[in-house]
């Protein structure tokens, strides 16, 4: 608690404060005007039926109650929480993985970490139409353009052959390893950072008590990663349930609704339906979401770390 | 120094906010906003040669592709910070916003001076694509609110190479002659037909042109309306179009997910399929990636001989004026200037451009005259009366979508639609 002794003091100290403020005060201007302000006018939008342009009708709740009951939305909320789910897995265990070899004192280590950094400092269309590519599905003159479907006849397996991108049993699983593809170099630089920072004396008084490779896997390092790995597990669930640039790149505007995400979702209700009102009501329940998935993580990491 | 400092910070806060205010435009300027990255050049020399002569300065600004573009301008209508001269690449509906907002001037008065000499030296379809006719649908003043600057239509090119290489002597006219060619390509290891079916548009294109010809135009509008269901027999022979053609295997692999670009790359490159559908741009496209492609173009092959195959063409490219903008005037005079013979045939000639106005037609090559000779017929969702719910289009393409992956049948797919008509047309009466 502040105690006033003099008038002088009491002066110098207002004047610090005020200085202080005056510090957080482009940081806290830049914070409402670009993040508080945006989300506020986005939920009033959302209360709107509007196109755009021109006037707005006020339609209170009845947008998110449109979205309560609109499949496609759902079915794609779903689709992206099964691109999250193979990021998780097939990518953070891939990431994990090869960050425990480049951890140790293997050959050429610096050239993997290199190479397994490419795929994620690409732009996301570049990666689109090079797997776009590799994935097509077309044939010339009895020959397979596509380089999968081309290899698989080589190597023997033509019945493997597949349209990968244009069926809805394959499409949404191709874009999700895709995604993984390209996302999994940063996982693999962070997991390898928290490999490293591992005092390596825990490790030797772990040997001499006798541990071998598995239990010092599952004693010494998963615990202390645990911090790392749920800052990989928040940013692969933010990163992946937003994708949108590479379905975008892979299978244009979408095979049916097979390949529908969030925010492609929003997407075309702003400018494919002109529905804008509705789009920022699909934004305010995604937004949302994200934000509830991010304080449950964290939540759930705070838990761990306690145990 | 700590409190100096501080002040500075929130000094350099201040003067950063201050500059994020529209500068000034420039005095005689007229400000062009485009998407076409394949123009910009062009104009920069239009652009010159017009300062030359009449000493005003056009800005040209470019901003692709055309759904960043589209993006721009709504967010410049919404900031009211739009251009002297600008393009609104979205339904008519919303360019009837843009019109009732306030943003687009009427150009009725500069088409109709002198006799209508303007008016009378463009294609008529591509003038009306631009125009909102008495008692139009969206309440609009009737007039024309926008300038043509080249034309074009949607359709069928083959590959006279593969064509001839599978023994068919002449492009087919009728579905059916169609459906024997695609066998006998089929027979000859070549892909019969592709296109960048990704692109929404090019279905709704395709399936809008046999629609027409299949019922005529006053069904379908009637269906727009409300009047016709999408399970009617002649709705159904539409999306039945698709799948006979997936059944025969007409369909490149992964043709719905196909961008048009690759598409072009597929029929004009690697001659990969013997015929696409695709628009007059493209004959442009093609001289860039295969100067040596020997190719025809026609209309798509008719189904219903009781009725013509109407193509969806008219203005390609068309332009409208700031109605705020102080020099609106002055945009109105570029434009016509933009549209008259010299610059037309400059640009068809740097560009393999349908020229809009009739004069500068002659010299223009065969196959892209061939766009051009079905522009007295064509039709544009932006001339019709009424247009379909944006929803229940979306519904009609991706049920499309699904017959070509043999997803679902042509009465599901009709059911489907329908479904979200009545839930549109609900939601309409509802206050």
């Amino acid at each position: 608690m502040f105690v006033k002794t003099n008038g002088r003091y009491s002066n110098t100290k207002s004047l610090d404060a005020f200085t202080n403020f005056l510090f957080i005060v482009p940081a806290v201007t830049i914070f409402i005007i670009f993040y508080v302000y945006p989300f506020f006018e986005l939920f009033n939008l959302s209360l709107y039926q509007w196109s755009g342009i021109g006037p707005k009708t006020f339609v209170g709740m009845r947008n998110f109650q449109e979205l309560a009951t609109d499949k496609v939305w759902w079915l794609s909320m779903g689709q992206a929480g099964y691109v999250t789910l193979i990021a998780l897995t097939f990518q953070n265990a891939l990431a994990f993985a090869l960050a425990l070899a480049c951890d140790r004192e293997i050959r050429m280590k610096r050239f993997y970490r290199l190479v397994f950094f490419i795929p994620p400092v690409l732009s996301e269309v570049v990666v689109g139409f090079l797997w776009n590519w590799m994935l097509n599905s077309g044939t010339h003159q009895g020959h397979q353009v596509g380089l999968v479907n081309n290899f698989l006849t080589h190597i023997g397996f033509p019945q493997l052959v597949h349209d990968w991108l244009s069926d809805p049993k394959t499409s949404l699983t191709c874009i999700a390893v895709v995604h993984s593809w390209k996302g999994f170099g940063w996982g693999f630089i962070m997991l390898l950072a928290g490999l490293q920072t591992i005092d390596r004396q825990l490790y030797e008084a772990a040997r001499i008590d006798g541990a071998g490779s598995w239990r010092l896997f599952w004693h010494v390092t998963v615990p202390m990663m645990v911090p790392v790995i749920m800052v990989v597990v928040m940013l692969t669930i933010l990163g992946s349930m937003q994708v949108f640039v590479l379905i975008f790149s892979l299978v244009n505007q979408g095979l049916v609704y097979h390949t529908d995400v969030p925010v492609i979702r929003i997407f075309s209700s702003m400018w494919g339906t002109n529905q804008f009102g509705y789009a920022c009501a699909q934004a305010v329940v995604f937004g949302i979401s994200l934000v509830a998935v991010s304080f449950t993580l964290k939540a759930f990491s705070n838990r761990i770390k306690q145990v | 120094m700590k409190l100096f400092l501080a002040l500075l910070c929130g000094l350099m806060l201040a003067a950063t906010a201050c500059g994020c205010g529209q500068s000034g435009k420039e005095a005689n300027t007229i400000e062009v906003w485009h998407w076409m990255t394949d123009r910009q050049d062009a104009f920069e020399v239009l652009a010159r040669k017009y300062e030359a002569q009449t000493g005003i300065k056009v800005k040209l600004a470019l901003f692709a592709p055309s759904d960043a573009y589209t993006q721009k301008i709504i967010a410049a209508a919404q900031a009211n910070i739009l251009p002297d001269v600008y393009s609104i690449l979205d339904k008519k509906a919303i360019v009837a916003a843009f019109i009732k907002a306030g943003f687009v001037a009427d150009l009725t008065d500069a088409f109709q001076m002198d006799n209508n000499a303007w008016e009378k030296s463009l294609f008529t379809k591509a003038v009306d694509v631009n125009r909102f006719v008495e008692g139009n649908v969206d309440g609009v003043k009737p007039g024309i609110y926008g300038v043509p600057i080249d034309v074009g239509s949607q359709q069928l090119l083959y590959n006279k190479t593969l064509l001839r290489q599978a023994g068919i002597t002449r492009p087919p006219a009728t579905f059916e002659e169609w459906l024997a060619d695609i066998d006998v390509l089929r027979r000859a290891g070549i892909t019969p037909f592709v296109s960048g079916f990704g692109e929404l548009w090019l279905i709704d294109c395709f399936a809008s042109n046999y629609a027409f010809n299949i019922m005529g135009e006053q069904k379908v509008f009637d269906t727009f309306r409300g009047k016709v269901s999408y399970t009617d027999p002649d709705w159904l022979r539409v999306f039945t179009i698709f799948k006979t053609l997936h059944d025969r295997g007409a369909f490149m692999n992964g043709i719905v997910t196909k961008g048009n670009k690759l598409a072009e790359q597929d029929f004009a490159v690697f001659e990969r399929a013997a015929f696409t559908f695709n628009g007059a741009w493209s004959v442009h496209v093609y001289r860039q990636m295969r100067p040596d492609l020997d190719y025809g173009v026609v209309p798509l092959p008719v189904f219903n001989p009781a009725l013509p195959m109407v193509s969806w063409g008219g203005a390609e490219t068309s332009l409208v004026v700031n109605n705020l903008s102080p020099d609106k005037d002055k945009a109105i005079a570029f434009l016509k200037w933009l549209t008259a013979r010299e610059q037309q045939v400059f640009l068809f000639t740097h560009l393999y451009s349908l020229p809009v106005n009739r004069e500068a037609m002659a010299g223009v090559p065969e196959n892209l005259a061939a766009f051009s000779r079905v522009m007295e017929t064509s039709t544009h969702p932006k001339v019709w009366p009424v247009n379909e719910d944006p929803l229940v289009s979306e519904a009609f393409l991706k049920g499309i979508q699904a017959i070509i992956i043999g997803e679902k049948t042509p009465q599901a797919v009709a059911r489907d639609v329908q479904l979200v008509k009545d839930r549109q047309i609900e939601k309409a009466s509802q206050p």
